[in-house]
């Protein structure tokens, strides 16, 4: 029994490892830390952080040559960083299995005119590994609306229809994460709206989206995520709750004595826009809505005129203007 | 995904892009029209000769020599239509963005280039046997000549096709489409006037002018083997006929067999230039 002892702990510590790495949370759908890329003397991205956890949806901004694609690029192994690491669904991207359950739309491709969209879609599957029947291969053009140009050469594809393409090629494999980079600049309003009901039902299912997109509105109403990228580093990042906080209420008043003006300026910051006062309120501030009536009632009694109330939020295009412009003053 | 899957769904994608952009139709029009021209030309000799005014040593080797015209028209052709293939592969595909959606695949960068490579030599080395094949039964036909080793002659021209495409597809990895096609042809080219320079130089026993042709012929394997190809396809009594030592400055008539040293060194100059391709390849930037 004593001989046998050590054996036994030896199983018994072997099991406890396996339930301890059992019970660790599953890696990020993706991360990377400190990326860095230069071209020639042009830093395009310095040390750019970020993840993108299980079933969430990430969005990334930023101005042009911001390095949002070269940091899509970096992630996916087509261009080399200079430093840096990056893992893919738990694995390192240096391994191209990393990259089996990705599904990416670029931003800027083309794919063989000389196929089909059928046939397109099967060199996908093929070359992703993954056994998936023709019928789901259908049901992903019919996903996208080109159900009925499945047999056509891309070479006669719009730009557009190569882009729904596109985005039919990135779910086909049955992807964990999808990477898309501007799906729907070449959209019409009603392909915009596809694309956002494909991303919010990609979240429902539990696939992790990183989205590169100028249309902000977009982001705002799919993204639970955003990093703002501006010349190659991350210039805010944080959910949109973290990020759009900052609430603002507009007022229109006469009659304010100065004890009023002091109780506005007690309140936040103060902005005069013709009639109008515009002040903005704490992020943090756990009022549950009770600060706009509270400065109403106080401002009443304070002897104002309350002609308007107008409650706001700072849109997500006021802050990354906001932060894009605090940047640009910062350099000068 | 294995790495022999990826390699194949290349194989066989780069050989259905040819069959669909019309370069096998192009390339198989071309063929028709010179193997119609040499049978006409052949039989035009046949009838020359039937009539006595050439006697049948000067048939054979103008046979020979008009054999060897014919296969350089072909080696020709095979090497601007592999060429002007292997040059947009890589660079063509990365310029447009169809090499992102596939490199973004989990696929390792040397299987994708095995993949092109071996797609491109199944259709380089096809088109010159068959092509090659026709020719030297056009010969038959209309001559009644068939040379003496004709397996090594056409695996000599496959041989010579695959230097010249695997050159091509290393320059496609560092320069633009266009320019990867028409480097590698005009190198190609080069390397054969080179040939000729020195083989000219070799008649008038002149070793520095015999030497421009030896070492281009080390640099770009292309010219060696189609001298070892012409002698393969030449009668054996050809270069007597001819004259001996003055056929050494005559471009279509080879005048040695092909050393198993050369050989080697064709092959070790195929596996260096596609290693430094996948190295390339490897290091791009999409």
């Amino acid at each position: 029994m004593v001989a046998d002892s050590p054996a036994i702990d030896g199983e018994a510590a072997r099991r406890a490892a396996a339930e301890l790495v059992a019970a660790l949370p599953p890696a990020p759908a993706l991360w990377c830390s400190g990326l860095h890329k230069r071209y020639g003397r042009r830093t395009a991205v310095e040390d750019v952080s970020l993840e993108v956890g299980r079933g969430q949806v990430v969005g990334l901004l930023g101005p042009n040559g911001a390095g949002k694609t070269t940091v899509i690029k970096m992630l996916l192994g087509l261009v080399h960083p200079d430093a840096g690491e990056a893992m893919i669904l738990g694995r390192s991207t240096a391994d191209p299995a990393s990259r089996a359950r990705v599904g990416y739309l670029p931003e800027l491709f083309r794919y063989q005119p000389w196929l089909t969209a059928t046939e397109a879609l099967g060199l996908h599957v093929r070359l992703a590994g993954v056994a998936v029947p023709e019928r789901e291969q259908r049901d992903c053009l019919a996903l996208v609306g080109l159900v009925e140009r499945a047999g056509d050469r891309l070479g006669g594809f719009s730009k557009g229809m190569q882009q729904r393409l596109g985005l039919a090629i990135a779910l086909v494999a049955r992807p964990e994460l999808v990477i898309l980079d501007e799906p729907t600049s070449a959209l019409d309003p009603i392909g915009r709206a596809d694309v956002r009901d494909i991303v919010l039902a990609l979240r429902s299912r539990g696939v992790a989206v990183l989205l590169n997109s100028h249309l902000i509105g977009e982001v705002e109403r799919v993204c639970d995520r955003v990093v703002i990228l501006d010349r190659g580093r991350v210039a805010a990042s944080g959910t949109l709750a973290e990020l759009l906080g900052q609430r603002e209420v507009r007022l229109r008043l006469t009659g304010l004595s100065p004890a009023a003006e002091a109780r506005l300026a007690g309140t936040g910051t103060v902005e005069r826009a013709g009639d109008w006062l515009i002040v903005a309120l704490a992020a943090d501030e756990d009022d549950e809505g009770a600060a706009v009536p509270d400065l109403v009632r106080d401002l009443v009694g304070l002897g104002a005129r309350v002609h308007a109330v107008e409650p706001g939020r700072i849109s997500l295009e006021e802050r990354l203007l906001g932060i894009l412009r605090a940047g640009d003053g910062a350099d000068r | 995904m294995s790495a022999a899957r990826t390699v194949l769904t290349i194989a066989a994608l780069t050989l259905r892009e040819a069959s669909r952009r019309r370069v096998v139709l192009a390339v198989t029009g071309l063929t028709l029209v010179l193997l119609v021209l040499s049978g006409w030309g052949f039989s035009r000799l046949a009838a020359e000769a039937g009539a006595t005014t050439l006697t049948s040593g000067e048939a054979r080797l103008t046979a020979s020599i008009v054999l060897n015209l014919v296969m350089f028209g072909f080696s020709l052709i095979a090497a601007l239509g592999t060429a002007f293939l292997a040059g947009p592969t890589l660079s063509g595909e990365t310029e447009s963005g169809i090499a992102l959606t596939v490199l973004a695949r989990p696929v390792r960068r040397p299987a994708v280039l095995l993949g092109k490579w071996l797609g491109l030599v199944t259709f380089g080395t096809g088109f010159v046997v068959l092509a090659g094949l026709a020719q030297c039964l056009v010969v038959l036909w209309t001559v009644d000549y068939w040379p003496p080793q004709p397996a090594v002659a056409l695996a000599l021209l496959a041989a010579q096709t695959v230097v010249l495409l695997t050159l091509a597809l290393l320059l496609s990895t560092l320069i633009s489409p266009m320019a990867s096609g028409v480097v590698a042809v005009g190198l190609f080219g080069a390397t054969w006037i080179a040939g000729v320079v020195g083989g000219i130089g070799g008649s008038l026993g002149n070793d520095a002018v015999a030497r421009v042709g030896t070492v281009s012929r080390m640099l770009l394997p292309t010219d060696g083997l189609w001298r070892g190809a012409m002698h393969a396809f030449q009668d054996p009594s050809a270069i007597v006929q001819f004259g001996g030592d003055e056929v050494e400055g005559f471009p279509f008539l080879g005048v040695a067999p092909l050393t198993g040293a050369y050989g080697a060194w064709a092959l070790l100059w195929v596996a260096l230039v596609w290693g430094v391709a996948a190295v390339s390849f490897g290091r791009k930037d999409l």
